[in-house]
């Protein structure tokens, strides 16, 4: 037998064998379905939406991906469960169950529960002698003895492997342990060397590539049949922003890794240039660095990089692409979002088309169905894609006059504009909220639907003549606060009374495949969709409108929908509440004889005045920013995600262009209103602040509302229902302040800021400007400005205003993360989802009166970008999810506020259980 | 006794027939079941076939000799179904050791009375392991795919039980067979090692997946070389497929065991595939006909019958194997 022969191959399995040989050159290993790496995914799992989370182990397998990670360490949610329930969920999909699993975590006791539910040969990702010997080899005895390979890290108990040398001797040490001592089949030892980013400008990093390709030679060479594996983009790290140059570092860094022998890696397709490609000059310097082949090759490169940057894209590109056909030019301007000649080329087009209608319909829907293929692949990401809109609408501008003409010379040719359908989009009646629905809106535009954009607070009666008006084809609902669950459920009725045969569209942040499922589908024949992403809004309408197949599409859905009622029904069935008493009973108590109670400094209402937006930059949470944008990922990691980062950064660019315009040009009002309080618990659930009318805004009486009764303001509370486990108390807000029988004088307060004024106007301005990007983005960033604002704003309230934090020193993380005493619920939101008490807020603080911040019929702040809610100073108190509550508290609740039972219920409506 | 590694080498060596298929001749009752024993035991017994080594074991001693008489090399214990899993449905959890033990005991003493006969050609005992009733990697209720009826420590620790009890009885192999859900095996193969482990011993292990219909794959849904590569982190004396379908059926299976494996390779397919009564009716010749198959290509090193197959087929079976050379084993892929 000759070497090659004798060679022992990596042998993995799902439901299908998947062997390393020679011959299969490269495994790629799909991570999207890592917490870590994915911020969609965490929210998923978090959210357990876990459909939705196979989906995306699914596309990974579609994409390609040979083997596919699966890490959930994450602080927030409970790994080994989530472990475990994942990979029994993807055992029942043979699409996704056909590859191996790589199990992903940090903790011993997530890989062991991961091992035990998976039947194919995994890989545990990872071990190393980082806790020393013992630990080492009796976790990869448990390891062998379940069947799986191992990723061994280089690290030890000194540290982690960065030069040369000394990946080497923990790479041989744990090879030997490995081998000699456990009895390991070396083909079954995978090490990740530790890739490190070159070219940082740091002398000890410039061997960082170099290093790490000759210790996978020397691997491979010496410790036989092992692999060798890594995390390509962390190379390239020092030129975030630059792709050019990090898609050609990643060739050349795998082209000369895989030749040493490395077999195995997380790479992103999208960052990889072909290393054929790469002109000759930055091959040459990227080479340079990766081999460290020259003194200043990190300076050279850095030089080359500005030039292949500061030449500008487009200027290059000028000369390679504006000599291209036309076809290619107006292609390539909706695919990279250039508008700069967009006119130029339409008219181009024009002269040489029959009819103006040709261009849109040919040319433009040509470039365009290449921009929705890319989105729908997972290629392009949404802020590229409402770039590309923008270049759209500015094109069909230019046409628009040309046909007009046309249809005056010849109206019997009018009809028809080659729409692939008309969509209404509206915000229902109460809400305010537009940044999905608009996001949508360009979505389907792009993708040649018509759209009747209604805007937000759209009563439902305007949205059922519209629609008839207009001959729609589809309707689709937003919403983002709970009102509007009912209002959608309102309209469903409504279409079905009017004998409706329309789909109905359900989307926006509170909406869910649930609550469709189990409220919104039942009321209504035709098709009802839960459409949460606007990629998925593309297929979803396509699907519904085509002639052929929709029928059958409708019907799997409606089963789809009825299906999942079912079982969600069953499932909340098994649930167990106690009555309002006996949850009474289980209350949060606190020792209030030994409990920190501080009386505010300043009792009483204080306004603050358009605040300087510039001091919130620091407490902005950029997450959720993305998110808006569906780009999923932690911030500031996101910028360098392996996926999304490229477009993550150059959002993140933008947004932060548009916020030092809002700063500089002040363009958006910031103001607040807040008040501190004396305050007592009565009757267990009812919060009574003391509060005498003369002491109320001295400065202001005779804007007040003399109907308002100030010696009697209550906050009700509402308290969770769930019978729980021995020992977990059932908490209302109400537990955490002291009971009047205390006899202890304690204290609360309440708040609403805004970030919103001149939003709306910003945004139509942008709008005109056939804008769509920056009218969403302005949008975004209020609502970002907004919650930095309650941020600060609470932050200072505990240092200054209460002082009972005086001391504290968090960074803007630990802000984000709420690792501050004290909470700042908001009404609408989990602890306290009934929205009602923000009446409460408004007349206590004469919120609309002082500062102008309204609340709609849906008690929806307006203008949207506002936040309000309590503050809770005890130690003690934390944030918590109401869940679901029994008819009973509801009865109790509407009695103690004196309003009619019925209107109560409708409020309570989504808690209530069914 | 010589090395049963060693034997392997040198020719085919054939494992019995099925148990079941024997006994029914029996007929025996439920009160033949209980024995006096069991007379007041809460629940019904009949069809409790492990229980038969303790309340008929001459009935069960009578099998293994006929299947050694037949020429078979390796009987299978009585004890397809000895886990407290299992044997849940009889309210029998507690007797499982007991029943363990009894049978390789017994299966024993007949190995034993033919090695002495024979002692050119010594006779083996394989402990048999059965799936248990329940799968680690797929759920029963399709409402419900997260869903797990049974975990992988629980089957850990049945299955050690057998194991121990097998091997305290006198098992010389220990036969993990009839795997439809390839989890459940290496529940089992963990907790083999454990024992292993333990007792510092080492102990010849065959193990035996299933495939269930023509797609070619597990009930768990992986293919042949999927299953090969799941179970192959432990060494094996050799690994197989049996049951479910007839000999023919299973010739492409083996193909891919027989090329990628490093083991020993076995079938105990079934008498084909049963009539519209259950009965298997494939004749000793019919099957000894297709299993020469195996043999002409070099498929195999142990050969034997599942369902349906009786003394008579493992005759036929073993004449036809005294003519041919076992499979080569140790090439690597």
């Amino acid at each position: 037998m000759s070497a090659k022969e004798q060679r022992k191959y990596l042998k993995l399995s799902g439901l299908e064998p998947m062997i390393v040989s020679a011959e299969t050159n490269f495994i790629n290993v799909g991570e999207r379905t890592n917490v870590a790496g994915s911020r969609k995914f965490l929210r998923l799992v978090k959210e357990e939406k876990f459909d939705e989370a196979l989906d995306i182990a699914r596309h990974q397998v579609e994409g390609g991906a040979q083997v596919i990670d699966i890490n959930m360490d994450d602080g927030l949610i409970d790994g080994k469960e989530a472990m475990v329930r994942f990979l029994n969920l993807i055992m029942a999909e043979p699409d996704i169950a056909r590859v191996p699993i790589m199990i992903d975590s940090s903790k011993w006791d997530i890989i062991e529960a991961g091992l035990q539910v998976v039947q194919g040969k995994c890989v545990v990702n990872s071990i190393s002698l980082k806790e020393g010997e013992a630990e080492f080899i009796a976790h990869a005895k448990k390891i062998k003895r379940y069947g799986a390979a191992v990723i061994v890290m280089a690290f030890d108990e000194v540290g982690q492997a960065d030069n040369y040398e000394r990946r080497l001797e923990i790479s041989k040490r744990s090879y030997d342990v490995l081998v000699n001592k456990v009895n390991f089949p070396p083909e079954d030892i995978i090490f990740d060397l530790n890739i490190f980013p070159v070219a940082t400008g740091m002398d000890e990093h410039r061997r960082n590539a170099i290093d790490f390709i000759e210790a996978t030679r020397w691997v491979r060479e010496n410790l036989p049949h092992c692999s060798v594996s890594g995390g390509v983009s962390n190379v390239s790290f020092s030129f975030r922003g630059n792709d050019r140059v990090r898609e050609a570092m990643h060739s050349v860094f795998l082209y000369h890794a895989i030749k040493a022998g490395m077999n195995m890696g997380i790479v992103n397709p999208a960052m990889l240039e072909i290393y054929d490609d790469i002109p000759k000059e930055l091959l040459d310097h990227v080479e340079d660095v990766i081999l460290d082949r020259r003194e200043d090759a990190t300076e050279r490169l850095l030089d080359l990089a500005e030039s292949v940057k500061g030449t500008s894209k487009e200027r290059i590109i000028d000369l390679s692409w504006r000599e291209e056909p036309l076809q290619d030019r107006i292609t390539r301007a909706l695919v990279k979002g250039i508008d700069q000649y967009i006119v130029e080329d339409v008219e181009e087009a024009r002269q040489a088309a029959d009819k103006p209608i040709e261009v849109i319909e040919g040319n433009l829907m040509t470039g365009m169905n290449v921009v929705g293929d890319l989105f729908g692949s997972g290629k392009m990401f949404l802020p590229q894609v409402v770039k590309s809109a923008r270049v759209m609408k500015k094109a069909v501008a230019h046409l628009l006059p040309y046909i007009e003409e046309e249809k005056r010379k010849n109206p019997e040719l009018a009809q028809g504009n080659g729409s692939a359908g008309k969509v209404l989009m509206a915000t229902v009646k109460g809400d305010v909220h537009d940044i999905g629905k608009n996001i949508v809106s360009v979505v389907l535009g792009c993708n040649n639907y018509d759209i009747v954009d209604m805007g937000v607070m759209v009563p439902p009666e305007k949205i059922i003549q519209t629609a008839i008006d207009e001959q729609v084809d589809i309707i689709g609902l937003s919403g983002l606060i709970t009102p509007s669950l009912d209002e959608m459920v309102f309209l469903a009725k409504e279409m079905e009374r009017r004998n409706f045969k329309v789909p109905l569209l359900i989307g926006g942040a509170t909406t869910s495949k649930a609550h469709t499922a189990v409220k919104i589908d039942p009321q209504y024949q035709n098709a009802v969709v839960h459409v949460n992403d606007a990629s998925r809004a593309v297929t979803v309408v396509g699907d519904l409108l085509n002639k052929r197949s929709s029928q059958k599409y409708v019907g799997d859905l409606k089963e789809d929908y009825e299906k999942f009622r079912e079982g969600f029904l069953k499932r909340t069935k098994q649930k167990e509440y106690l009555t309002i008493e006996e949850a009474r009973k289980n209350k949060y108590s606190i020792d209030w004889s030994s409990s920190e109670i501080t009386k505010p400094n300043k009792l009483g209402v204080q306004v603050i005045e358009d605040l300087d937006l510039q001091k919130l930059e620091p407490f902005i949470d950029w997450t959720p920013f993305f998110r808006s944008w569906d780009l999923h990922g932690k911030y500031p990691a996101i910028l360098t995600d392996e996926v999304v980062g490229e477009q993550a950064t150059s959002l993140f660019k933008d947004a932060k262009e548009l916020l030092q315009r809002v700063f500089d040009e002040r363009l958006l009002g910031a103001k607040a209103i807040y008040g501190l309080f004396k305050a007592n618990t009565v009757n267990d659930d009812d919060i009574e602040v003391e509060y005498s009318r003369t002491e109320l805004f001295d400065e202001a009486q005779d804007r007040l509302n003399p109907s308002v009764d100030f010696e009697n303001l209550k906050f009700r509370t509402l308290r969770q229902q769930l019978k729980k486990h021995a020992g977990k108390p059932n908490f209302a807000l109400a537990d955490f302040i002291a009971p009047k029988e205390s006899e202890i004088q304690d204290y609360m307060g309440c708040f609403c800021v805004t970030t919103g004024f001149g939003t709306k106007e910003l945004a139509e301005a942008f709008e005109a400007d056939l804008d769509d990007y920056n009218s969403i983005m302005i949008k975004a960033l209020a609502d970002r400005l907004a919650e930095a604002f309650a941020e600060y704003l609470h932050k200072k309230v505990r240092k200054e205003d209460w002082g009972y934090a005086s001391e504290e020193e968090l960074t803007n993380n630990e802000l984000i993360k709420e690792s501050y005493k004290g909470i700042r619920p908001a009404p609408g939101y989990p602890a306290c989802p009934d929205h009602l008490e923000k009446l409460t807020i408004w007349e206590l603080l004469q919120v609309n009166e002082r500062i102008g911040v309204e609340l709609t019929e849906g008690l929806a702040m307006w203008p949207a970008a506002s936040v309000s809610g309590y503050y809770f100073a005890n130690p003690e108190a934390r944030y918590f999810g109401l869940g679901k509550i029994k008819e009973d508290q509801v009865k109790d609740f509407a009695k103690r506020k004196n309003i009619d039972f019925e209107y109560a219920k409708k409020w309570l409506n989504p808690n209530l259980i069914d | 006794m010589k090395d049963i590694k060693k034997i392997l080498e040198e020719r085919i060596l054939v494992l019995d027939g099925a148990m079941g298929t024997m006994l029914q001749r029996h007929k025996f009752t439920e009160e033949d079941f209980r024995g006096e024993r069991f007379k007041e035991w809460p629940v019904p017994v009949q069809g409790n076939n492990d229980l038969l080594s303790i309340t008929q074991p001459e009935a069960i001693k009578e099998v293994h000799r006929l299947y050694y008489e037949a020429g078979a090399d390796i009987v299978e214990t009585n004890t397809f179904s000895g886990t407290t899993i299992a044997m849940a449905d009889y309210e029998m959890e507690e007797l499982v050791y007991e029943l363990n033990y009894q049978s390789a005991k017994i299966a024993k003493e007949v190995a034993d009375e033919f090695t002495a006969k024979e002692p050119h050609k010594p006779r083996f005992v394989a402990g048999s392991i059965g799936p248990t009733n329940r799968t680690a990697s797929m759920s029963p209720d399709v409402n419900d795919p997260g869903y797990r009826a049974v975990t992988f420590d629980e089957l850990r620790i049945a299955y050690k039980q057998q194991t121990e009890a097998l091997l305290d009885g006198g098992s010389d192999i220990l036969l993990v067979e009839t795997i439809f859900d390839t989890l459940n095996a290496k529940a089992a193969l963990f907790a083999i090692e454990e024992v292993k482990d333990e007792r510092n011993i080492e102990v010849p292990i065959m193990i035996s997946g299933t495939i269930t219909d023509a797609s070619g794959r597990t009930l768990s849904g992986q293919t042949a070389e999927a299953f090969l590569i799941s179970i192959s982190h432990i060494p094996m004396l050799s690994v197989g497929f049996n049951c479910a379908l007839g000999a023919s059926q299973l010739t492409p299976h083996l193909e891919v065991l027989a090329k990628k494996a490093n083991f020993g390779v076995s079938a105990h397919p079934n008498a084909g595939l049963p009539n519209a009564f259950g009965e298997y009716d494939e004749t000793p010749e019919q099957m000894a006909e297709q299993i020469k198959e195996y043999m002409d290509k070099s498929l195999v090193n142990i050969i034997g019958g599942c369902c349906g197959t009786t003394p008579e087929h493992i005759k036929a079976i073993s004449e036809l194997a005294k003519n041919y050379k076992p499979r080569v084993v140790g090439i690597e892929v």
